[in-house]
């Protein structure tokens, strides 16, 4: 898909500097993307690191687990069939919490282990079931606590207060979720689309 | 809010102390994956901070933004910020680099800017993480996934207006 929209972009704008007569920006613009990209990449370097480092003390600790047993309850109620003493349950639980505290990398593998969990009591059906719909949904809606790349970003380019749009993130994210969720429980619940 | 970081390390840190976990090390192991995955994602945004680059000089930008103003407008979405909300979905690197690209054009304190910062930290990479869980699996038939999904993706853009509207 990147690789399409990716080429339109570049031949879009090519034409489009021709068209417009901004040849002379866009020449400029090729010779300082690659100057501008590294700065970037410097940046997030820094916080990558910094904040994969301090996750990975999370992780070592203890710490994700003990907020994944906070949610237990909470995902009791979104997979009422699914065991809570099961293994699919439990990496459901860590892939949860593991995006919470903005741990991509370590949510990732939990989620793909708790899809072929899902798979296995679906019976390898084509056909996505209930809950596979539920913890794909919580997963394309973002769910961290601390932005902390997108604080360093704004900061970097001269924010006086990076993190003030916090709580803004938080409430969006919330209603984000509880969209998602009313409507893939909702439609789970009437039963449309089910072969 | 300024100081939500630093003391959330704190607690980590500390907690990790009280459960006699090598903290040092373990911070050292993790900023080594961090930076295996900035190595992996690099190039990645090299090429996209390119094409954004691209976009923004020739003038493209502007076109794009012409014919969804007029919606854009109505609803009270800055046209600054639609390259990025329709890039949201698709590429998290490619979204981020548009995400500095209003940050550098309007500054991050302007309501596109915080508008765009609200709309990054409140959207994921839908049809990414999609395509990724469901291709593991061998899943064809989604159902109604991609509705739930793209219903939470609209409800993020247009809840970032309003919040930061209302609260900033």
């Amino acid at each position: 898909m990147l690789n399409y929209i990716w080429s339109a972009i570049v031949i879009v704008s090519i034409i489009c500097s021709v068209v417009c007569g901004n040849t002379h920006e866009l020449s400029n613009a090729v010779i300082d993307s690659g100057a501008a990209a590294i700065e970037l990449i410097m940046t997030m370097a820094g916080v990558m690191c910094l904040w994969s480092g301090i996750m990975k003390i999370a992780e070592q600790s203890g710490f994700t687990s003990i907020i994944a047993r906070l949610f237990t309850p909470l995902l009791r109620l979104l997979f009422p069939n699914l065991d809570p003493r099961g293994e699919t349950f439990g990496s459901i639980t860590m892939n949860i919490s593991a995006n919470l505290l903005g741990l991509g990398n370590t949510a990732t593998p939990f989620g793909l282990k708790a899809m072929q969990g899902l798979n296995r009591i679906n019976g390898q059906s084509k056909t996505a079931s209930d809950e596979m719909i539920v913890f794909v949904v919580m997963n394309t809606a973002s769910l961290q606590l601390l932005p902390t790349m997108l604080g360093t970003l704004r900061q970097t380019y001269g924010s006086k207060a990076p993190f003030e749009i916090m709580p803004c993130v938080w409430i969006s994210s919330a209603c984000a979720l509880a969209a998602a969720l009313a409507i893939a429980v909702g439609i789970n619940k009437t039963k449309i689309g089910r072969k | 809010m300024e100081f939500a970081m630093p003391l959330f390390a704190a607690v980590i840190v500390a907690f990790g102390l009280i459960k006699r976990v090598p903290v040092f090390d373990c911070f050292a192991k993790g900023a080594r994956e961090g930076l295996g995955v900035l190595y992996k994602i690099a190039p990645t945004i090299i090429g996209l901070v390119f094409a954004v680059n691209l976009l923004r000089s020739s003038g493209a930008v502007d076109v794009i933004c012409g014919f969804v103003q007029p919606a854009a407008d109505f609803i009270g979405f800055p046209k600054e910020v639609v390259p990025m909300a329709m890039l949201r979905p698709v590429s998290g690197s490619g979204s981020s680099a548009l995400l500095i690209g209003v940050f550098e054009q309007c500054g991050p304190d302007s309501f596109a800017g915080r508008v765009a910062s609200v709309i990054a930290g409140s959207s994921e990479t839908t049809f990414y993480a999609i395509a990724m869980y469901y291709g593991s699996i061998g899943v064809k038939n989604l159902r109604h996934t991609l509705a739930a999904a793209i219903a939470a993706d609209l409800t993020a853009f247009a809840v970032s207006v309003i919040t930061v509207n209302a609260f900033l």
